[in-house]
């Protein structure tokens, strides 16, 4: 089986109200090094030994857990042994 | 004229939007839920706002793989009027039949308050009952209704008309205030204002009746044989 581990995060070109929030949030802490954030989501797919695994992942990435209008994704797929 | 108004597991504006159909616009009307597959006999669909499965993920777009999608596809391709308020447009969006997306509100703040719309285009089947630049008073409710899209779809958008209500001020951040759009055919529209909750002077407005009696209006004159 596999640990498919998903990163979404908008698209460097969309402003992310929320990243803007916490970087002047860590600017008025005095972490003025801080030059951006961009504020995404993380997902853990627990999947079944198939075939094609990364090309199903693109698809659920594509259909649903981004929205590719606005966002950004990636992910790893990591072979494990069940326990 | 017959509409029906999805309901989905968390929709919470479906009784506003199912009284102004019926009340207001003395219209017959029923609640579709969620899991049928059909919307035969139904002339108009509106798709209410609230929070469909909870937002997670994204706003509506869980909702957007709900049975009842692929009939509400099937009717818009058919070229029946189409209305999806707040959440109802998120869902829209994610089903592909708007262009763009919706980002948090710029202020990242829940507004929840009346809101002066102005009308962009009164050419459609949606607006036909206001004025072109007509200032409407509708409220708005919520948390992620920053419209975004690329530079070649607002280009679209504008040369097509497809902007049909803009906010007066920049309320959420959304691109070029655009607060409703429709679909090129002109059939789906989708807007974050509510305009259920603006069709009696009791609810503190009545701009919002006049898009109703659009759509009833426009759907006699092309089903209705005049005698």
């Amino acid at each position: 089986m596999y640990k498919v581990k998903v990163y979404v995060t908008l698209r460097e070109s969309v402003l992310d109200p929320q990243g803007v929030a916490v970087k002047s949030a860590l600017h008025t802490m005095n972490y003025k090094e801080v030059e951006d954030v961009r504020i995404g989501k993380y997902l853990e797919l627990v999947v079944a030994e198939t075939e094609q695994v990364d090309r199903r992942v693109k698809e659920m990435c594509e259909k649903l857990l981004a929205n590719t209008v606005i966002e950004d994704y990636r992910y790893e797929v990591e072979e494990v042994v069940p326990s | 004229m017959k509409f029906a108004v999805i309901v989905f597991p968390g929709s919470n504006c479906d009784s506003d939007m199912y009284h102004a159909a019926s009340d207001a616009l003395g219209a017959e009307v029923e609640y579709v839920w969620h899991h049928a597959t059909s919307l035969e006999g139904f002339d108009g669909i509106l798709l209410p706002g609230g929070f469909s499965h909870g937002d997670y993920l994204r706003s509506g777009a869980i909702a957007r793989f709900a049975p009842i999608m692929k009939a509400v596809i099937d009717a818009a391709n058919q070229g029946k009027p189409v209305l999806g308020v707040c959440n109802g447009f998120q869902i829209l969006l994610e089903a592909g039949l708007l262009p763009g997306a919706m980002k948090r509100n710029a202020g990242l703040k829940f507004i929840c308050r009346p809101t002066v719309l102005t009308v962009e285009n009164e050419k459609t089947m949606f607006t036909s009952g206001y004025e072109k630049g007509q200032e409407i008073m509708i409220p708005v409710a919520h948390g992620e209704g920053n419209y975004e899209c690329d530079d070649a779809t607002f280009n679209e958008l504008e040369k097509n008309g497809q902007i049909v209500f803009r906010y007066r001020d920049n309320i959420n951040g959304s691109r070029h205030q655009i607060a409703g759009i429709m679909n090129e055919q002109g059939n789906v529209l989708g807007m974050m204002p509510h305009p259920e909750r603006a069709v009696e002077a009791l609810l503190g407005s009545e701009d919002g009746l006049a898009l109703f009696q659009s759509i009833v209006r426009n759907w006699r004159e092309t089903h209705v044989a005049t005698t």
